[in-house]
């Protein structure tokens, strides 16, 4: 970093000399060669997306591992009627709250249904929890960012409704608008996307508010280029490295909401299962039966955090001035 | 400063009209009779008619809603379909319990979160950092209640599980609300305190001989508490919506644990008013944590100003 302050030290005082005039232009040219050349000796830094991507592999053994884990862990879920013999919702009475065996990887709950199953099915509804609405609410949020920091007279009204939006407590919100609509999974879906919107757009909103003043984007204006073309070809591709972090740093967020609304009754609902449901349907039996509790808070934890590691080193990747 | 303050104020008064008009309009449009649920089935028409007339049941919505704004302005959140009591006295009744536990969680993840980041930092890529930020890790990847239903499990018998008696029956739950905040508590403290290590005003004390602790305390941690301190503003919000799920697990009769009760009760008035309740007062903390920060940091005076 030494080297890299001494270069711009070395242009601040060529930009402050060059006013000054006490240099031949033969010895400011040698100068700022020079400068080029230490920034190229001391600054390798992959300018492609996918080239930053490669190099976060290799560097970050824990993102990379995450990536490995979620892999693993999203084919489970996708071919869970290959992995298991049981049926996630038969109940078999003879069989409840059985300790993990051979035959019950994971033991049965209080229904005699194998947990490791039920894990692997419930995966389906908090993996699509993660996903889906992730990725509606970041789809409005673009937009309305962009529109945000880019049409300025529609700023004032856009970033009054985030605030209204971010103001609430959001399982208080997600609980009221669940509340009104009804307890569906699908449901679930609608009212996480009427909440995450308004953080990707204020963050959309300051990239488009400063990627709006750059040359590229005056020049395009120059040229007659239509607003609308300028915000999704010409702003849109550079917010897309933060966008493809926070949509990484979203889904976490998104499965831990759809647990706490199962948790609070206005979730998932019996007979299907998320990972969320699970635990809480284990609160009764937590204490004779652990193993209830133990192993979709396993799923929970492994999954999320594998999440918020790939999170972290992509944002170290593609942004290092996001670097926490 | 004064200007960005009034600016500041101004700015929250549409944001909070329309935490009102939205809870208010998503709440209307759900299905059932008030009266129905408040009375039962069997009610006399004349008592229908009265009581109609007096919650404006009759009227259009917006002057329904207009009724309902001014009669919040007032303090005067309706009556509980289902206490049969005026929502703002239950919510009084309440609001200290959640407060408590709130500020109880907040102290702890300080007491626990900045030490921990100053020592993660300190020692950093230690086994030491690498144990801390892990269990920091934890505290933010797993949701409130499974971490409450292991904390039950293993104090079962030596602390309060449950109920809001003593002092003693805060710990748990605050132990649970606290450790998320800690977590992110403690992330923050480490990298902004990394960052300010690397500067040329720590290495010349360092040259100068003096001992690392002071360095560190003295004159590296008060430069990087500051987004700490901003961080700690935002967690207001965090930790009274963690309430909600911790209230609910560990059985405190605080405002969380009223909204929860509100929906399975379909008590509307009450689901409307510790909604807009709670939302107001993150509003308005995060409104003094701005106008603070705004007499602390003069940077923000001068930009905020313009």
């Amino acid at each position: 970093m030494a080297t890299f302050e001494q270069a711009v030290s070395l242009a601040a005082r060529l930009a402050v000399d060059s006013v000054k005039d006490q240099y031949s232009p033969e010895e400011r040219l040698e100068a700022i060669g020079q400068v080029e050349e230490e920034e190229m000796e001391y600054m390798p830094r992959p300018d492609t997306l996918r080239a930053k991507l490669l190099m976060m592999c290799q560097e970050n053994k824990v993102a990379a591992a995450s990536a490995v884990v979620l892999a693993v862990m999203a084919l489970a879920i996708i071919f869970a009627d290959k992995l298991t013999s049981f049926d996630p919702n038969t109940v078999n009475l003879m069989e409840r709250l059985l300790p993990p065996s051979r035959t019950h990887w994971c033991g049965t709950d209080d229904l005699g249904r194998d947990i490791f199953t039920r894990i692997l099915y419930g995966g389906r509804v908090s993996l699509l929890v993660g996903i889906i609405p992730t990725s509606i609410s970041m789809f409005i949020g673009i937009i309305m960012g962009m529109v945000s920091g880019y049409i300025r007279h529609l700023d004032a009204v856009i970033m009054r409704l985030a605030d209204i939006v971010l103001a609430f407590p959001s399982i208080v919100l997600a609980m009221v608008v669940m509340y009104t609509l009804g307890a569906t999974t699908s449901n679930i879906f609608i009212a996480l996307s009427m909440i995450g919107w308004a953080g990707t757009a204020r963050i959309v909103r300051s990239q488009t508010l400063s990627l709006r003043e750059q040359e590229f984007v005056e020049a395009a204006r120059g040229m007659g280029v239509k607003k609308w073309t300028i915000m999704f070809r010409h702003i849109l591709p550079n917010c897309l490295p933060s966008l493809i972090v926070l949509f990484t740093l979203n889904i976490p967020d998104a499965i831990l909401s759809e647990a706490n609304l199962s948790f609070l009754g206005v979730g998932t609902q019996p007979p299907d299962s998320s990972w969320g449901l699970m635990v809480s349907q284990a609160r009764t039996y937590a204490v004779s039966s652990p193993w209830m509790l133990i192993f979709p808070s396993l799923a929970i934890l492994i999954m999320v955090l594998a999440l918020n590691f790939l999170g972290d080193g992509l944002r170290d990747a593609v942004d290092p001035h996001m670097k926490r | 400063m004064l200007k960005y303050i009034i600016k500041r104020i101004l700015i929250t008064i549409p944001v909070l009209v329309g935490v009102v008009f939205l809870i208010f309009v998503m709440l209307s449009v759900v299905p059932g009779d008030p009266l129905t649920v408040m009375m039962g089935e069997k009610v006399k028409v004349d008592v229908i008619e009265r009581l109609s007339k007096t919650m404006h049941l009759n009227d259009p919505w917006y002057v329904q809603f207009a009724w309902y704004l001014w009669n919040a302005l007032h303090g005067d959140f309706g009556t509980s379909y289902k206490l049969m009591r005026s929502v703002s006295s239950v919510i009084a009744n309440a609001f200290p319990k959640t407060l408590m536990l709130a500020v109880t969680a907040a102290a702890l993840s300080w007491v626990i979160g900045i030490p921990a980041g100053v020592i993660s930092a300190v020692k950093k890529n230690s086994i030491i950092d690498h144990l801390f930020m892990g269990f920091a890790l934890c505290g933010v990847s797993l949701p409130a209640f499974s971490v409450g239903m292991f904390l039950q499990n293993i104090f079962n018998g030596i602390l309060p599980v449950s109920g809001f008696a003593s002092p003693m029956h805060l710990i748990l739950p605050a132990l649970v609300l606290g450790w998320n905040a800690a977590g992110t508590i403690a992330r923050l403290t480490r990298s902004s305190l990394l960052e300010v290590l690397e500067d040329d005003y720590i290495r010349t004390a360092r040259a100068k001989g003096l001992a690392p602790v002071p360095v560190i305390v003295k004159h590296a941690l008060k430069n990087s508490l500051l987004p700490v301190i901003t961080m700690m503003a935002i967690q207001i919000s965090s930790l009274l919506s963690g309430a909600v799920i911790t209230e609910t697990l560990f059985s405190i009769p605080g405002i969380g644990r009223l909204a929860v009760d509100a929906i399975n009760g379909r008590d509307m008035p009450l689901l409307q008013g510790t909604v807009i309740f709670t939302t107001t007062v993150i509003i308005v903390g995060n409104l003094i944590a701005d106008i603070l920060y705004c007499v602390v940091d003069p940077r923000i005076r001068v930009e905020g100003g313009k």
